[in-house]
């Protein structure tokens, strides 16, 4: 299909072809093209399948405010194809039809279900038997839906950035009078952000003749300093912050005054067919010819019910579009079909008649009929102001009867927060240019900018009222669409009315009308006035639902941003890469999970030795004179007696009594300790211990070495040998015993020496300056390579612990565990006399014995059972989960860590796990299952 | 949830840049009663009003400071160091 001769001010540029494909076949485009335009010159009249009765759908707005042309763009559904660029190579698919847009065979619910599907159809039919539910759920959701989303995506594919943005004065809308409006405040001297849907400011100015003037306005703007963002809708208005999606930004933009010259969105017409393929808003036919130069359609029908029609309809004759008859609504307008209305829109696939009678109550009516061929039938149902942002800032509306739509009530608009332009009823370019610049100068002296406290001048006069109310037509000639996303019609409205759903927003949850992408935009008016006329109120009595964020439909992606954490590495992590390692999260960290073989890696930690990167692990300096003391306030177990040189184990409490985290308090003299972490609760610890520290005040100062430092675990029956050969200090078991730490030097790096075992064998965790990380990595493998030391991951390293019956914090306890029930009575010391956090709770907990116990179990069966597995008491009812579960090797069975009830807690006890259907027999371990007497520990 | 905080040694900030503390109670100085001892672990006062509450400033300077907000309209009114305020 040719395009149009060169409009003046259109966006494409004709020597510049491109192409993509739809549904796999290529489309030409030119650059500027948007995917709906290029699909309209294309000869593409069918965009999308409707929501429910599957029926054809086409182009209407042509400004991304409609349901109709929703698509998906290279795998990502919900794109709307009149605001998508086209952009060469792009993938484009039609959603929600099967097996494709023109035959979709679940367009049978239109033809034969309509009687059969009212609102509400699903919770009343499909509730019995409720063992079917499954099958009736597959079935519905596939035959409703806008799309699906790829089942898997790659890591990191698309993501999106918040971007934090505060400004003196933000503006949202780009139309004539929001630029002018920035212009002004910036002009004075404010810094200006303003935020706009469309790919280039103008609003409708680029569309009806006034491009240039557009264009000569945002350059003026960007020349004031003013930030434009372009296809960048506002999302909504948080409490002053307003969030406005780009792309893959998210703005979240924080200004001391807002702007609000959001414009008017036009309204369709209740009629019967008027959701045709053909029916277009008399905007969405202006933007085509307009800014991509594509006829809309060859013979036209326009009803409307204001001049906007008119001039819609003088500007397609002139485009060389046959307009056959103007509708006019307004019985006294002086057209040919005054008082006239479309009552039908005929056509299968699309448009190809319209039928056009008098209005009820006007003379004629019920006599009277004409019928047209035509394929395009263009409506103007009346503008409804874009109020939505105001009023979540908390400005009202209120109907006004002679324009007919809500209207703001100016009166009501919060502090903060100017309107301009349609929105706030100026219709005509001067008025919306006026009211912007005086809206620009009144944020600017608000936002105290440039010293620019100007007068208010008496602001222009709101534009006379042009739209008459538009009776919806619901004679009996198919369906009559009120909301187009989501299949409602008028008469299910009536329905709903006449089920008791009678007020607006009950209306609105029973029949979903308005729940839709396009968010009322559409449809609200409509609704209050179908649901005014089927009750008999006015429509200030019906009222409008509550406009909610978002206000343009966003990918959740852009909403769940880009972690504020970023990944941490480290300072030994391309080695781990180099040695094969499997990457995985662990928290905010990526760690090394094992190195191919973590059974093999666990058994050579304990025939050899293994090293470990705990990097991860948290680490705080604690030094001060009341360093001690602050640590035995902390921790259930007294630290201030702890000789330098020496370790302990310490478990951390809240004042519940519950475990938060645990880890090793190393003394390194009198007033300094050095302490670790979990790995991820590393900075829940380091908050809570400077929150106490700011509420007593102490004589101490705390240190995070966490990134500062990285650390190793040196461990295995091998590694004393290693690290001897490694550095000058004795590392004899005399000189050097269980839970001893020293300064030393190893591979010429100076390094703090801690033996400890969490992995269950003699070994010795090395902290060092990150920056040595790779040297003393390498430096102990080489030195160990003739003992065959291996490196072992994450995986091993949990095997290896489980086999000691070493919890992890979070993962065999929870919120509720104390130390008492989850085996570690001798890490709370009830006879310190001093006060610490917990101790109170934790005496009371010795006087209750806990129901609960976290013990050891193994089992003869080769089955892993899964993490949550539920363990059964002797009625077979559910009484406790399995924390951790492993096969080990070195012990020839399944060993694993749960929470039973105290009656079967006992050692030797056999207790019952339900996993998935099985049923596995296990027999409760309570003391390690390996070195059960730490003999190799302290060797 | 959306407004700006002061950190006394940063300046003013999002509040996502924070960590919320909760309200400022006392902890008991002598071993409570369980009653008392449940009231502090799990009552809180939860006004609409005024409220002296706790804030980290974790994506910043890692300091606890106290600040004074209408749990209504999310105005701060004061901000300061503890003992300060």
């Amino acid at each position: 299909m040719t395009r149009l001769a060169a409009q003046p001010g259109e966006r494409i540029d004709r020597a510049r072809a491109l192409s993509f494909t739809f549904d796999g076949r290529p489309v030409p485009a030119l650059a500027g093209d948007t995917i709906a335009s290029a699909l309209y010159a294309a000869g593409r009249r069918t965009f999308s399948r409707s929501f429910k009765y599957h029926r054809p759908r086409g182009l209407m707005c042509c400004a991304g405010q409609c349901p109709n042309c929703l698509v998906a763009v290279d795998g990502a559904p919900g794109v709307r194809a009149c605001t998508e660029p086209a952009r060469a190579g792009a993938r484009v698919e039609h959603m929600n039809a099967w097996p494709g847009l023109e035959h979709d065979a679940m367009s049978a619910i239109d033809r034969v279900g309509g009687a059969f599907t009212p609102p509400g159809f699903y919770y009343r039919t499909f509730i019995r038997p409720r063992r079917l539910w499954p099958a009736y759920e597959f079935v519905l959701r596939h035959a409703a839906g806008l799309g699906r989303l790829p089942r898997v995506q790659a890591e990191r594919d698309w993501r999106t950035e918040y971007r934090r943005r505060h400004a003196d004065v933000l503006v949202v809308g780009g139309g004539v009078a929001g630029l002018s409006a920035a212009i002004a405040a910036a002009e004075h001297g404010a810094d200006v952000v303003l935020a706009d849907e469309g790919p280039e400011p103008g609003g409708r100015l680029l569309h009806e003749g006034g491009h240039e003037r557009a264009r000569a306005l945002a350059e003026r703007a960007r020349a004031a300093g003013v930030e434009i963002l372009c296809s960048a809708p506002a999302l909504g208005h948080f409490d002053g912050l307003v969030a406005v999606w780009q792309g893959d930004t998210l703005h979240q933009i924080r200004a001391r005054h807002h702007v609000y010259a959001t414009g008017a969105i036009e309204q369709p017409l209740v009629f019967a067919g008027n959701d045709l393929p053909g029916v277009m808003l008399s905007g969405g036919a202006l933007r085509l010819a307009a800014l991509y130069g594509v006829r809309p359609g060859e013979r036209a029908v326009v009803a409307t019910t204001s001049e906007r029609g008119v001039e819609a309809a003088l500007a397609l004759s002139a485009l060389g579009v046959e307009v056959l008859a103007v509708a006019d609504l307004r019985p006294a307008a002086g057209a040919s079909f005054s008082g006239w209305t479309v009552a039908q829109a005929r056509g299968r696939a699309a448009v190809t008649g319209a039928v056009l009678e008098p209005l009820p109550g006007t003379p004629g009516h019920g006599a009277m009929r004409l019928e047209l061929e035509c394929d395009l039938v263009v409506v103007s149902g009346g503008e409804s102001p874009a109020t939505a942002l105001i009023s979540q800032a908390g400005g009202r509306t209120a109907y006004d009867p002679a324009r007919g739509h809500f209207a703001l009530a100016l009166a009501s608009l919060p502090a903060g927060i100017s309107v301009a332009g349609q929105v706030a009823g100026y219709g005509g370019a001067e008025e919306a240019a006026a009211s912007g610049e005086l809206a620009g100068l009144e944020a600017a002296g608000a936002a105290g900018a440039g010293g620019a406290r100007p007068a208010r001048p008496a602001g222009p006069a709101p534009l006379p009222a042009v739209a008459e109310a538009i009776p919806p037509v619901t004679a009996g000639r198919g369906r009559a669409f009120v909301c187009l996303c989501e299949d409602v019609t008028a008469k299910d409205i009536h329905r709903s009315v006449q089920e008791g759903y009678d007020s607006i927003e009950l209306c609105k949850r029973f029949t979903t009308v308005m729940m839709g992408p396009c968010q009322g935009r559409m449809c609200q008016l409509a609704s209050v006035r179908t649901m005014a006329s089927e009750t008999g109120q006015e429509l200030e009595q019906v009222g409008t639902t509550t406009a909610r964020p978002p206000w343009s439909t966003v990918p959740l992606g852009a909403l769940a941003g880009r972690p504020i954490e970023p990944a941490k590495r480290s300072s030994i992590h391309g080695r781990h890469r180099e040695l094969g390692a499997t990457v995985r999260w662990a928290g905010d960290w990526r760690r090394a999970y094992d190195y191919g073989d973590p059974e093999g890696e666990a058994l050579a930690v304990h025939r050899a030795a293994g090293l470990i990167d705990v990097s991860t692990l948290g680490k705080l300096l604690v030094r001060g004179p009341e360093a001690g003391e602050f640590l035995d306030r902390l921790y259930p177990n007294r630290l201030s007696n702890l000789k330098p040189g020496r370790i302990r184990y310490g478990v951390l409490t809240s004042d519940a009594g519950r475990i938060m985290d645990d880890g090793t308090i190393g003394r390194l003299d009198e007033e300094s300790f050095y302490v670790t972490t979990t790995s991820s609760g590393a900075g829940a610890v380091e908050q809570w211990f400077s929150w106490w520290l700011a509420d007593w005040e102490l004589d101490v100062h705390l240190s995070d070495l966490t990134q500062a430092l990285s650390a190793v675990n040196l461990a295995g029956p091998r590694s004393r040998d290693i690290l001897s050969r490694l550095t000058d200090a004795d590392c004899s078991a005399g000189a050097f015993a269980y839970l001893d730490s020293r300064q030393a030097r190893v591979a010429g790096v100076s390094c703090l020496l801690m033996r400890i075992g969490f992995v269950g064998e003699l070994g010795y965790e090395i902290h060092f300056p990150a920056a040595y990380g790779e040297d003393v990595w390498d430096a102990i493998l080489a030195a160990g390579a003739p003992d065959g030391i291996r490196p072992f991951g994450l995986e091993p390293q949990r095997i290896l612990r489980l086999e000691k019956q070493h919890i992890i914090v979070g993962q065999d306890t929870d919120s509720e565990s104390t130390p008492l029930a989850a085996g570690m009575p001798w890490a709370v010391k009830l006879d310190k006399e001093e006060d610490f956090i917990g101790k109170w709770a934790l005496a009371r907990a010795t006087e209750h014995p806990a129901e609960t116990a976290l013990v050891g179990f193994a089992l003869a069966d080769g089955y892993v059972p899964t993490e949550g597995a539920v363990v059964l008491d002797e009625r077979g009812t559910a009484a406790g989960q399995v924390t951790s579960a492993r096969r080990s090797r070195a012990l020839d069975r399944v060993i694993g860590m749960a929470w039973v009830p105290a009656a079967l807690a006992g050692a030797g006890t056999n207790i019952t796990i339900a996993d998935d259907g099985r049923r596995l027999e296990a027999r409760v371990v309570t003391e390690p299952f390996h070195d059960p007497a730490g003999e190799l520990l302290r060797s | 949830m959306s407004f700006v905080l002061t950190c006394p040694h940063c300046g003013v900030r999002e509040v996502t840049d924070f960590a919320f503390g909760g309200e400022v109670s006392t902890r008991p100085r002598v071993e409570p009663s369980f009653r008392e001892l449940c009231e502090y672990n799990y009552f809180r006062r939860n006004v609409a009003g005024l409220q002296r509450e706790w804030w980290y400033h974790r994506s910043g300077c890692r300091t606890w400071f106290q600040a004074e907000r209408d749990t209504r309209t999310n105005a701060v009114l004061r901000v300061g160091l503890p003992g300060e305020l």
